[in-house]
């Protein structure tokens, strides 16, 4: 079977993302139980490069494959020979010498799990490279969605807020969420807006003028050095708050805000909306987990269906 | 209507027969655990779990109480998946997926009748073994098939067998069962090539 790697949301068909998101919940069962392992990754290594921080992404892969019996080792750029300025390529082949299974890297710079990819043998999982794509947290997403909002996400409408332009949470996602027949509509300063970003089938809007026909809300974090002079994307943290700011004034009952994290409070997402046990933040987090088992397990065993005849080993 | 039966099968387990074999097994599991309080019925998907459901019914008509019941997916247990290269997997048999464990009853000192429907190498039985166990601590842990077709490749015997069928490595056993496949039967599937 020739490896498979997760890089970018195109890499998967809609039934693959299916039976992902199937596979995820039948972990959920061994998440709840006493002993919340299974052998089934037992001897495999998963190898977690981190040259960007994380805590959620790190902490969860580090656990799924834990959770799946792997073995697993974390490099991250701080302390490791990255310092001493050896290369993507060069790491490659050093770890390709432990013979890993899985490498999950997050990076920087977009395009760099291909670099990786072409220079080992390991099946390669992107943890999010630079503003490219981010796929393992849209299938969280999608996971949490159908938890909470049931299996059929078909029509339902998807307001995604915030820095557009930086985000590959917001690439990855657009992309899931159409694949499940969602509504997608971006909302933001002009200023972090791609442009030509309608051609992914989303409608653009600048304010949250209609934002009470979304069902779902999808906060995008501000990194403050965008308001930065000489950044040029915001005259200020306060201004954005003011115009762009999801706040309980701006919702209705109903509606569902998630947010990739980490989450700032008083700029992008109000203190009272992020604490409110109505939005799915704290559920996205608990999926990431099972989602990452899910991912880990069929990147090992492959996606192809098939049901189980009368008779198996 | 469904076409002629084709000519590579044979049927060792006729629709009127099947339902004497499992009311045989459910006799046999009742005599050899007389009065156990901790007596639950356990099948393995996708097959096993239909034939549990059966076996279990039997149980409270004929032991006049009602026992536990659960079934187990041993997906995350398969020794074909953590092995590279692994031998001896039967390549027609690709990853489904997985169906949900449920075992609503304290395993701990329990008496466990594993239900499957072939018994062939027994490596699915070896995987189920190590799943309950992950649940708990069961007093034993006893095996019911429709089928043994031999060829073991561990340490596995059943303690309640519907039918003994010898066959040959290349011939495959299909159960089919009304819930799953529209109708009750045995058959040998012998391989075309021959």
């Amino acid at each position: 079977m020739p490896k498979r790697d997760l890089i970018s949301m195109e890499d998967l068909s809609r039934a693959d993302v299916e039976l992902l998101l199937d596979t995820a919940e039948s972990f959920l069962p061994v998440l709840e139980r006493d002993i919340k392992k299974v052998p089934t990754l037992r001897g495999r290594t998963v190898v977690n490069l981190f040259w960007e921080a994380s805590t959620r992404t790190s902490s969860s892969f580090d656990l799924a494959a834990k959770r799946l019996s792997a073995d697993t080792l974390a490099l991250k750029a701080g302390g490791s020979a990255v310092e001493k300025g050896e290369t993507l390529k060069d790491t490659a082949i050093t770890l390709s010498a432990y013979s890993p299974d899985i490498i999950v890297m997050r990076h920087p710079s977009a395009g760099a799990c291909q670099t990786l990819s072409a220079n080992t043998e390991a099946s390669v999982i992107n943890a999010g490279d630079g503003k490219h794509q981010h796929p393992t947290q849209c299938l969280l997403d999608l996971f949490s969605l159908r938890q909470n909002l049931g299996r059929d996400l078909d029509g339902l409408k998807v307001f995604i807020i915030g820095d557009v332009l930086h985000s590959r949470v917001a690439r990855s996602d657009i992309m899931g969420f159409k694949m499940l027949g969602m509504e997608v509509t971006l909302v933001g300063p002009p200023t972090m807006m791609p442009r030509g970003i309608e051609a992914m089938g989303v409608t653009v809007e600048y304010d949250l003028a209609n934002l009470k026909d979304a069902d779902v809300i999808y906060v995008l974090g501000i990194q403050k050095e965008r308001a930065h002079s000489g950044a040029d994307f915001l005259p200020s943290l306060r201004e954005y708050s003011r115009l762009w700011g999801v706040s309980r004034a701006r919702l209705r009952p109903g509606q569902r805000v998630m947010h990739p994290g980490p989450i700032d409070r008083g700029v992008e997402i109000a203190a009272d909306v992020a604490d409110d046990d109505e939005n799915l933040i704290a559920h996205q987090v608990f999926s990431g987990l099972a989602v990452r088992m899910a991912i880990l397990y069929r990147t090992i065993v492959g996606y192809s269906d098939g049901t189980a005849s009368g008779e198996v080993v | 209507m469904p076409g002629p039966r084709p000519a590579n099968e044979v049927v060792v387990l006729t629709a009127e027969q099947m339902p004497r074999t499992i009311t045989r097994i459910a006799h046999e599991i009742l005599e050899k655990n007389p009065g156990d309080a901790k007596l639950a019925v356990v099948g393995i998907h996708t097959r096993g779990a239909f034939l549990a459901v059966r076996i279990h019914k039997l149980l409270g008509e004929v032991g006049g109480r009602q026992y536990d019941k659960g079934d187990l997916d041993i997906s995350f247990y398969r020794d074909d998946v953590a092995a590279r290269g692994a031998v001896g997997v039967i390549p027609h048999t690709p990853h489904p997926v997985v169906k949900d464990t449920d075992l609503p009853f304290d395993i701990d000192g329990a008496t466990v009748v594993l239900v499957d429907d072939v018994l062939y190498t027994g490596r699915t039985i070896r995987a189920a073994v190590d799943a309950l166990f992950d649940y708990g601590r069961p007093a034993a842990v006893q095996l019911a098939v429709l089928v043994d077709r031999g060829h073991r490749e561990l340490p596995i015997r059943p303690d309640y067998v519907g039918k003994n069928l010898p066959t040959a490595p290349k011939e495959r056993i299909s159960v089919r069962l009304e819930e799953c496949d529209g109708k009750d039967e045995v058959v040998l599937v012998r391989s075309k090539e021959g």
